[in-house]
């Protein structure tokens, strides 16, 4: 596991007086947390309620309104200096985010590019490694994802949940320090979550990569995390252990929104 | 002897006339598709040039592109023609130059239809889905090599059909490049017309004219099935030669309520 030389007693993530609006419309207000090393962060709550926004910004897919987020103690997006606010260049940005890896809701696999390919790519262009060494790395992990038979194929030959599993292969190609999971089996037909599902378990218990998920799938949501934050228009209304979130909620609006899902 | 009726009288000894001319025709013909062919080609490649341009980070680099296009969009190819013959060799040492018939046709074929070509290229480029655009995000790779690796290659696939429209159109446009001293095909049939008079002369344009497309859509659609087939949508080249006889990018569209899918594209 590469450790994170910067600050190792800091904070994995930190979001400091985080502010996100789209437009007039306030996603996130005045939002504050943090994430250790190693630790599983299962966001829930109501669509809308910002859960993906947080995930999209750790990953600088959306350019932050206000406020700072740190990453292994080094500023991401933007950095306070001197009482100012400096944007962080893009350079510096790549170089935070190379340690952390995103599965989407929609894969977003490449489809002019073979499995295999798909997953060596950015450790070949981004790591430095040679071709060899990632296709050798890249067969590692399709056998653990369960796709080994599958290297050569391209993704439109896959179905979903398949072409899902090549995608956290893919992440973690890249040895990401933080996992951010958005909805991963949200676009998969019923029969398809488990498969993938399956995978996340096996690299949770048996990696320390950070992880922050947003899911709908509540019993995997209580396996997997350490800490799940309940959202409601853009502000943690309640945090926990699973255990407790789930079987004895405090606030209304957690207990109305677990009545809802499960 | 004009008319449809000379037409007819006159279609034994004008098919020998056409006979007789047919060694200078046939390099018209050749003139044509070397205007045609380099032209396309210098057209490809503004087109990629600019088109990725307007959408570079740089707003510098994308105000420059954004003046070129409109500039040779903008203006009239006769105009571009005369001016590279007629007003170039007039500029003053060292811009002025006396370009020869053949390279005033194809700059001036290239920069118009390339200046449309970019606005197909950028409009391919921003179909690409968003997603694919994180992902490269995500994977940290950098912009520029996401763009050649990733996009364009999805891009490619989206535009060809476009492409394909605006080559053949620049086929057609090509016979203007006659009133600049090329001999092309449109220029060794207006000889033809001299005698056999224009009913005949100007059918067999036609038809000339439509051979020489029809190469190119064949050409085209076998380059859109390649694409197609490199990101899994679509058989491959190989199993569907039966498909480059159509009109360009009218296949492949799944949902399509007029022609139904290809058999192997896409899963239900």
């Amino acid at each position: 596991m590469p450790e994170n030389t910067a600050h190792p007693e800091s904070p994995h993530i930190e979001f400091r007086d985080v502010v996100k609006r789209f437009g007039d419309n306030t996603v996130l207000n005045d939002l504050n947390f943090t994430v250790s090393k190693g630790e599983r962060v299962t966001l829930i709550g109501p669509s809308g309620s910002g859960k993906t926004t947080i995930l999209r910004l750790v990953m600088t897919l959306e350019e932050l309104t206000g406020g700072y987020i740190h990453v292994g103690g080094e500023p991401l997006q933007y950095d306070e200096k001197g009482g100012k606010r400096l944007r962080v260049d893009d350079k510096q940005r790549r170089r935070t985010t190379t340690q952390i890896g995103m599965v989407f809701q929609h894969f977003n696999l490449f489809p002019n590019m073979s499995v295999l390919e798909n997953i060596i790519e950015a450790p070949v262009h981004v790591m430095g490694l040679s071709k060899a060494e990632a296709v050798t790395k890249a067969e590692g992990l399709l056998e653990k994802v369960g796709m080994g038979e599958k290297r050569d194929f391209n993704p439109s030959q896959l179905s979903g949940g398949q072409q899902q599993r090549v995608a956290i292969a893919r992440a973690l190609a890249m040895d990401p320090e933080i996992l951010l999971l958005d909805e991963v089996t949200s676009a998969l037909d019923p029969e398809l979550v488990g498969e993938v599902l399956g995978v996340l378990k096996d690299i949770a218990a048996e990696t320390d990569i950070s992880m922050l998920i947003v899911t709908h799938e509540m019993q995997f949501a209580k396996e997997v995390s350490d800490r799940v934050m309940m959202f409601d228009q853009g502000s943690i209304v309640e945090e926990g252990k699973p255990d407790l979130i789930f079987s004895e909620p405090e606030n209304q609006r957690t207990r109305d929104f677990l009545r809802a899902v499960l | 002897m004009d008319g449809v009726i000379g037409f007819f009288e006159q279609l034994g000894p004008n098919l020998q006339i056409l006979g007789e001319r047919m060694p200078l025709i046939v390099e018209g013909i050749w003139v044509t598709a070397q205007a045609t062919a380099l032209g396309g080609l210098l057209a490809l490649a503004i087109s990629i040039v600019f088109g990725v341009a307007q959408v570079a980070k740089y707003s510098v680099v994308r105000i420059i592109a954004r003046i070129f296009v409109e500039f040779f969009r903008g203006t009239s190819l006769v105009v571009q023609l005369f001016w590279l013959a007629f007003v170039l060799p007039q500029l003053p040492y060292p811009f002025g130059w006396q370009l020869a018939p053949l390279a005033i046709g194809v700059l001036a074929l290239g920069l118009n239809y390339g200046a449309y070509g970019a606005e197909v290229v950028r409009g391919s480029i921003g179909s690409v889905p968003k997603g694919q655009y994180e992902a490269i995000s995500a994977l940290s790779l950098s912009p520029v090599r996401g763009m050649f690796r990733i996009i364009i290659p999805q891009a490619w696939a989206l535009m060809i059909p476009s492409l394909s429209n605006l080559w053949i159109q620049l086929l057609k446009g090509s016979a203007i490049v006659s009133t600049v001293l090329l001999y092309d095909l449109y220029f060794r049939i207006e000889q033809v017309r001299d005698q056999t008079g224009t009913w005949f002369a100007f059918l067999f344009a036609l038809l000339a004219y439509y051979l020489i497309a029809w190469v190119i859509v064949i050409l085209m659609n076998a380059l859109e099935v390649r694409a197609k087939h490199k990101i899994g949508r679509g058989p491959a080249l190989s199993k569907s030669w039966g498909t480059l006889f159509r009109s360009p990018g009218s296949v492949i569209t799944e949902g399509s309520l007029f022609r139904a899918p290809i058999s192997g594209g896409g899963k239900a």
